[in-house]
C-alpha cells in the first residue's frame, strides 16, 4: 500500500517450536486509527515487539516511511518516530511524573547526552512538560515518586512517556487495561484526544474501546490475519464472532481459512474453546449492533 | 521561573549546609593538622566511593571489581613518576586516562546479563588484572610492590611532606573537584537517563535511548574516576602494591556506599567517614578483631536501617 507509513511484510517469528508470527503482513496508514485484535495469545503483543525492535523477526521486513528497518536497534526506530505503550505499565519508579516526561522530551530533543546542564534548563522542554502533564491529568502528582501514584495515573503516564517523544506511529498495547471504572473515563479521553497526524495502532481487549476508535481493524488468530477490514465489516464477520464467542468448528474453519497460503501451525487458538478476554464476547456482540459502528466516524473526527 | 523547571532545577541547587561542609573539609588538614594522613586516606576512599556510586547507585550496577580500575590508575602514575616524570598532576591525567581506557575496554563485559554476572563478570576483571600486576613484576615489582616512587612537588611547589598536609590538600581538592563535576552529572539529562536506566531499562529503550551506548560512558567515567583515586593514593604514598587490586578494596568501597547510601553522591563521602574513623578507632583498640566490630555494625545496619540507627529515638516505637 503506497501511502502506508508502517508496513510489516510476511513477519515470521518462531520461539523454538513454536511459531507466535506467522506470515503476518500488516499496513498502518498515515493518520490511522488501526486496531489490532484477537483472543489471549493470538500473538498481538509478539507483534508489537516485533515492530519495535524489542525482538528480532525469524523470516519478513518492516518498513517505516517505506525504509528498511528490520534491523534497527528499538532506539533508533524511536528517533524515527516508532514509539509504543506496553501492556503492563513499564515506568521509572524512583523518577517523578515530571522528570520522566522532562528527561524523556530532553532525550527526543538530542539532549540525552549532555551532562554539563541540568535536566529542565531548557525552557522549551519544562513548558511541553507542563502541557503534558495538563493533558494526561498528572499536575497534582508531578512531584511525586512514580511508584506511589493510583494504578490510573500510572496507566496515564505510561501513555504521556510514549506521547513526549514525539511519536509519528504510536502502538498502543492495551492502554485501557487494569484500569479502575473511576479512573477509566479520564484515560479514554486521553486516547480519543491523541494527535490526528499520529498514527495509531492499538490493540485492546475492550470492544467497545476498538469500535468506537477504530476505522480499521485486523483480526489476529494464532499469529496469523484472520481478517483485516473497516470495523462494521469486521463487526459482521462469522469467523470473528466465532473466534470470540467459541464454536470450536467454525474456529477451526477460520483458522484453516487463515492459515491457507501460511504454514500454520494450527490447532485450536489458545483459550480459543471458551472466550478469551472474557469481557471480549459480549462487547463485540453489542458492538456489532449498527448504533455502535456508526459511532465509528463521529470519534475519529473528534 | 514556572512550577515545574523550578521543581526541576532544586535538587540541582547547591544548599547552604554543602558550602559549609566542603568549607570544613578543606579547612581539615588545617584544623586537624595532627591528623593529616587520615584526612587524605578519607578523601582518597571518598572518591573511590564516588567513582562506584556513578555505577552501583546511579545505574544499577553491580561490580566487585571496581578495585581494578584503582589499581590501573596506582600503578599507572606510580610508573609515570618513576619512568617520565615526577609531576603529579600530570601523572593523575596519565593514571585517569589508563584507567579509563580499561574501564571503556571492560564495558562491553557488563552491558547483558543479571545482577550475579556483572559481580561475576566485574569480580573476574579485578582477579586478572591483579595477577597480571603480579606476573609483569618486571614493571610493577610483583609482589614486593613498587617501590623508589619519588614525586615531585605539586604546581611546583607545594612538597609531599610526612606530615601528610600537602597530600590531603592534593586529594582533597581533586576530590572537590570530582564532586562538583559529578553533581552536573547526575542532575543532567543524561543523569537522569542512567536512572532511568536503573530503574526499567525496557522503557529506556522504548523511549530512545541508546541504552548501551550511556552504560559504557558511565562505566569509563567511573573506572577514569576510580584511577583518579588510586591514582592519589600511590603519589601520596610513594607507592604501589598488590594490594591497591586485592578484592577487599572493592569489598571495602561497596561497604561504605552501603553504609553511606548509594544514589546519593554525598553518600560515598559520608560513608568513607564513618568507615575509616571506624577502622582507625576500633583497629586501635584492638588490632587483630576490628574486622569482628566493623561486621557487626555491618549486620545492625542492614537489619536496623540506616535510618533508625541514626535515630535513637525511634528505636523503641512501633516499627
Amino acid at each position: 500500500m503506497t501511502d502506508a507509513v508502517l508496513s510489516a511484510q510476511n513477519l515470521v517469528m518462531r520461539f523454538g517450536g513454536i511459531t507466535a508470527t506467522n506470515k503476518v503482513t500488516l499496513d498502518l496508514r498515515k493518520g490511522a486509527r488501526h486496531a489490532l485484535i484477537g483472543p489471549n495469545g493470538a500473538g498481538k503483543t509478539t507483534l508489537i515487539n516485533l515492530l519495535t525492535g524489542v525482538l528480532q523477526p525469524t523470516e519478513g521486513a518492516i518498513s517505516l516511511d517505506g525504509q528498511d528497518i528490520t534491523r534497527l536497534a528499538p532506539y533508533q526506530r524511536v528517533r524515527r518516530g516508532l514509539v509504543r505503550t506496553f501492556q503492563i505499565n513499564q515506568l521509572f519508579d524512583t523518577l517523578t511524573p515530571l522528570q520522566t516526561l522532562a528527561m524523556t522530551l530532553s532525550q527526543q530533543q538530542g539532549l540525552g547526552g549532555k551532562w554539563w546542564q541540568a535536566l529542565g534548563a531548557r525552557r522549551d522542554v519544562t513548558e511541553r512538560c507542563e502541557q503534558l502533564l495538563e493533558q494526561f491529568h498528572l499536575s497534582a502528582v508531578m512531584d511525586q515518586q512514580t511508584r506511589v501514584l493510583a494504578y490510573g495515573k500510572r496507566r496515564l503516564l505510561e501513555i504521556a512517556i510514549a506521547l513526549a517523544c514525539e511519536p509519528r506511529v504510536l502502538l498502543l498495547d492495551e492502554p485501557v487495561a487494569g484500569v479502575p471504572a473511576g479512573e477509566r473515563e479520564e484515560l479514554l479521553q486521553t486516547v480519543a484526544a491523541l494527535p490526528a497526524e499520529v498514527s495509531i495502532l492499538l490493540i485492546e481487549h475492550d470492544m467497545d474501546l476498538v469500535f468506537s476508535f477504530a476505522t480499521r481493524m485486523t483480526v489476529l488468530v494464532n499469529g496469523t490475519v484472520l481478517v483485516e477490514g473497516e470495523p462494521a465489516e469486521i463487526a459482521k464477520d462469522s469467523r470473528v464472532k466465532a473466534v470470540y464467542l467459541g464454536h470450536g468448528d467454525e474456529i477451526n474453519d477460520a483458522i484453516a481459512v487463515a492459515g491457507a497460503g501460511a504454514s500454520s501451525t494450527a490447532g485450536p487458538p489458545q483459550g480459543g474453546t471458551a472466550p478469551s478476554g472474557g469481557s471480549a464476547a459480549p462487547a463485540l456482540s453489542a458492538s456489532a449492533d449498527p448504533g455502535a459502528v456508526a459511532s465509528v466516524g463521529a470519534h475519529t473526527d473528534a | 521561573m514556572t512550577k515545574a523547571q523550578d521543581l526541576l532545577l532544586k535538587s540541582a541547587r547547591w544548599k547552604p549546609w554543602e558550602y559549609a561542609l566542603w568549607l570544613l573539609a578543606l579547612a581539615a588538614p588545617w584544623l586537624l593538622s595532627s591528623h593529616a594522613l587520615i584526612i587524605n586516606e578519607i578523601a582518597i576512599v571518598a572518591l573511590f566511593a564516588l567513582s562506584l556510586d556513578l555505577i552501583l547507585g546511579y545505574t544499577g550496577i553491580v561490580s566487585l571489581g571496581h578495585a581494578a580500575f584503582f589499581g590501573m590508575g596506582a600503578y599507572s602514575a606510580a610508573l609515570f613518576a618513576k619512568l617520565v616524570m615526577p609531576d603529579p598532576l600530570v601523572g593523575l591525567l596519565v593514571a585517569l586516562l589508563a584507567s579509563a581506557v580499561l574501564g571503556a575496554i571492560c564495558s562491553a563485559t557488563i552491558l547483558r546479563g543479571s545482577d550475579l554476572t556483572r559481580l561475576m563478570v566485574t569480580l573476574g576483571a579485578g582477579l586478572i588484572l591483579m595477577e597480571l600486576a603480579n606476573q609483569f613484576d618486571w614493571l610493577t615489582g610483583g609482589a614486593d610492590g613498587l617501590q623508589g616512587v619519588v614525586m615531585g612537588p605539586l604546581l611546583g611547589r607545594f612538597e609531599f611532606d610526612l606530615s601528610g598536609r600537602t597530600a590531603a590538600c592534593y586529594s582533597l581538592g581533586v576530590l572537590l573537584l570530582v564532586f562538583v563535576l559529578a553533581r552536573h552529572f547526575v542532575n543532567s539529562p543524561f543523569g537522569a537517563t542512567l536512572k532511568a536506566i536503573r530503574d526499567n531499562r525496557l522503557r529506556a529503550m522504548a523511549i530512545g535511548i541508546p541504552v548501551s551506548r550511556h552504560l559504557a560512558v558511565v562505566y569509563t567515567a567511573a573506572a577514569a574516576l576510580a584511577g583518579a583515586a588510586g591514582a592519589l593514593l600511590a603519589q601520596t604514598t610513594g607507592f604501589a602494591s598488590l594490594d591497591v587490586f586485592e578484592f577487599h578494596r572493592s569489598a571495602d568501597v561497596m561497604l561504605i556506599l552501603v553504609i553511606g547510601g548509594a544514589g546519593w553522591l554525598y553518600g560515598g563521602v559520608i560513608g568513607a567517614i564513618v568507615f575509616k574513623l571506624m577502622q582507625d578507632a576500633i583497629s586501635s583498640i584492638t588490632p587483630e578483631y576490628w574486622t569482628f566490630w566493623i561486621g557487626l555494625f555491618l549486620v545492625l545496619l542492614v537489619l536496623v536501617g540506616r535510618e533508625r540507627l541514626i535515630r535513637p529515638w525511634t528505636w523503641w516505637g512501633r516499627a
